[in-house]
């Protein structure tokens, strides 16, 4: 019988890490911010059908780069978690901070005692309820890191020159369409552009009434592009 | 609570309610059933729904009884169901509302999960398997008989749906009304729908009326109550979605109708 050769725990998990971030890596990024008036969900998506960027609750929503599969799973278990967390309790007791927790301890556990850690960074964002303060993005990383963001947050391969290019943009006061083209240009940076059909877009803001998140259609994302 | 992740080959789906099960939370418990005294709960009455030139038009009155007892004057039997759709509800209350809670959720699970709204035939199947999973209540006296209407989107019309107590749907051409003053509700409905369909002040006039009526012949509906300004919950479901009449224009519809019904049946 073979014995099976000693690897060191540090080894074990600078490979492991490795492993997810070339596959996070392969995916395009994501932007996520807070504007003016509500909080701006923003990624280079060329398919129209399989989302990045979905409703969670009324005032949540979700955002996955990496793996399609993956992230998506991830997405329905947080539908799952808020709708019966909403349905036992109240609809006010959902929020995005347990919901964070709940990714990051699953993150976290698959990282480590798995074969393969899951390829995806995720986001969670909420809505405050009056909106500046407290409106949060919460950025989880393949390992279960927890970050918690009050301005805005990228996800993805190349998310330190999209995070230094989109600062260099970026204010809390922007507008929708200021934020959109903002988070378009940083995530095509200076040598391409991105046009409106490839991006996918979805904002939560009050005015959409108590489920407060909306994807922006193909015709408002070129009408706020071109603007 | 943790993350309700499943293998592949046993995941519950988009159903709410199959996820509830998974992880024992599921509210139509598997209670045996005892036979014995029925259990005395406030029950809902008159519900109604009709068709009208824009779509539905849907209505309840405010009372729960006790038996012989007014249990609540301001209790609601109509909500919107989703964005679509509405739902009426009469028979024991509480498991009542605690459905209508469940299947609100249910839809907007569904349509988080797929991405798509389900449509408008399976938002009325799903209702009738929650009605049918009830029946063991049903049997104890607690039963469920809702009305369910919505804007079909796929055939461009407004629908109405009723039940029984074994989840059995029937779909109505015209309207319905259930509820122990249903019948009088009817009987007012069935008159004033003839010929063409009615307008929207129209058909909010013919609710209100066929509401008055019912509470006129039947102890357990409450009539529009000026004083206290109750007054019954009328809403329409048209192509843009469900929306309540405001509660200002059913004061004055309300009036209006009282006042149209002086020395009505001789004063009798």
């Amino acid at each position: 019988m073979s014995m099976p050769f000693y690897v060191a725990p540090e080894q074990v998990m600078k490979d492991r890490a490795d492993y997810a971030r070339k596959g996070i890596a392969r995916g395009r990024s994501l932007i996520g911010c807070i504007y003016a008036s509500g909080i701006l969900l923003c990624a280079e998506n060329p398919s129209k059908s399989l989302h990045k960027i979905s409703e969670i609750y009324d005032r949540i929503a979700f955002a996955g780069v990496g793996k399609y599969n993956e992230f998506d799973q991830l997405r329905v278990a947080g539908v799952r978690h808020a709708d019966t967390k909403g349905y036992a309790y109240s609809r006010d007791d959902v929020d995005a901070r347990s919901l964070a927790n709940v990714y990051a301890s699953y993150l976290g556990q698959v990282f480590t005692h798995e074969m393969k850690p899951l390829e995806v960074e995720i986001l969670v964002a909420e809505l405050g309820r009056n909106h500046h303060g407290q409106s949060q993005l919460f950025h989880i990383l393949y390992d279960g890191t927890v970050m918690d963001e009050s301005r805005y947050t990228v996800l993805g391969g190349d998310s330190e020159a999209i995070s230094r290019r989109f600062g260099e943009a970026y204010s809390d006061q922007m507008s929708l369409a200021e934020a959109l083209k903002a988070a378009v240009t940083a995530l095509a940076g200076p040598e391409r552009t991105i046009s409106a059909g490839d991006v996918e877009a979805a904002v939560l803001e009050d005015s959409n009434g108590r489920r407060t998140f909306r994807r922006l259609s193909a015709s408002e994302l070129t009408e706020l592009l071109a603007g | 609570m943790n993350l309700p992740i499943f293998n592949p080959v046993d995941d519950p789906g988009p159903s709410f309610f199959a996820t509830l099960e998974r992880i024992g939370m599921s509210p139509f418990s598997r209670l045996e059933v005892s036979p014995g005294e029925p259990i005395s709960v406030p029950h809902g009455t008159t519900i109604l729904a009709f068709k009208y030139a824009d779509g539905v038009v849907m209505a309840g009155d405010r009372r729960a009884t006790e038996g012989n007892f007014i249990a609540h004057r301001r209790i609601e039997k109509v909500f919107a169901a989703d964005r679509y759709s509405g739902v009426a509800i009469a028979g024991a209350a509480g498991p009542a509302v605690e459905m209508v809670r469940l299947f609100q959720t249910q839809l907007e699970h569904y349509e988080k999960v797929e991405g798509v709204v389900l449509s408008l035939e399976g938002k009325a199947n799903q209702l009738g398997q929650m009605i049918r999973a009830n029946l063991p209540m049903a049997m104890q006296g607690l039963a469920v008989v809702p009305l369910f209407a919505g804007w079909d989107h796929i055939r461009s019309a407004g629908r109405i749906f009723a039940y029984d107590v074994t989840g059995g749907k029937y779909e109505e051409v015209a309207f319905q009304a259930t509820g122990s003053g249903g019948r009088d509700a009817k009987g007012t409905i069935k008159a004033g729908l003839k010929g063409a369909l009615l307008d929207r002040s129209a058909a909010i006039n013919l609710a209100v009326s066929a509401l008055v009526e019912a509470s006129e012949e039947d102890s357990a509906t409450g009539g529009p109550d000026l004083h206290r300004g109750i007054f019954p919950v009328v809403a329409t479901i048209t192509e843009v979605g469900f929306v309540a009449v405001p509660d200002e224009e059913l004061e004055e519809i309300a009036r209006n109708v009282l006042e149209a019904r002086r020395g009505i049946g001789g004063g009798q």
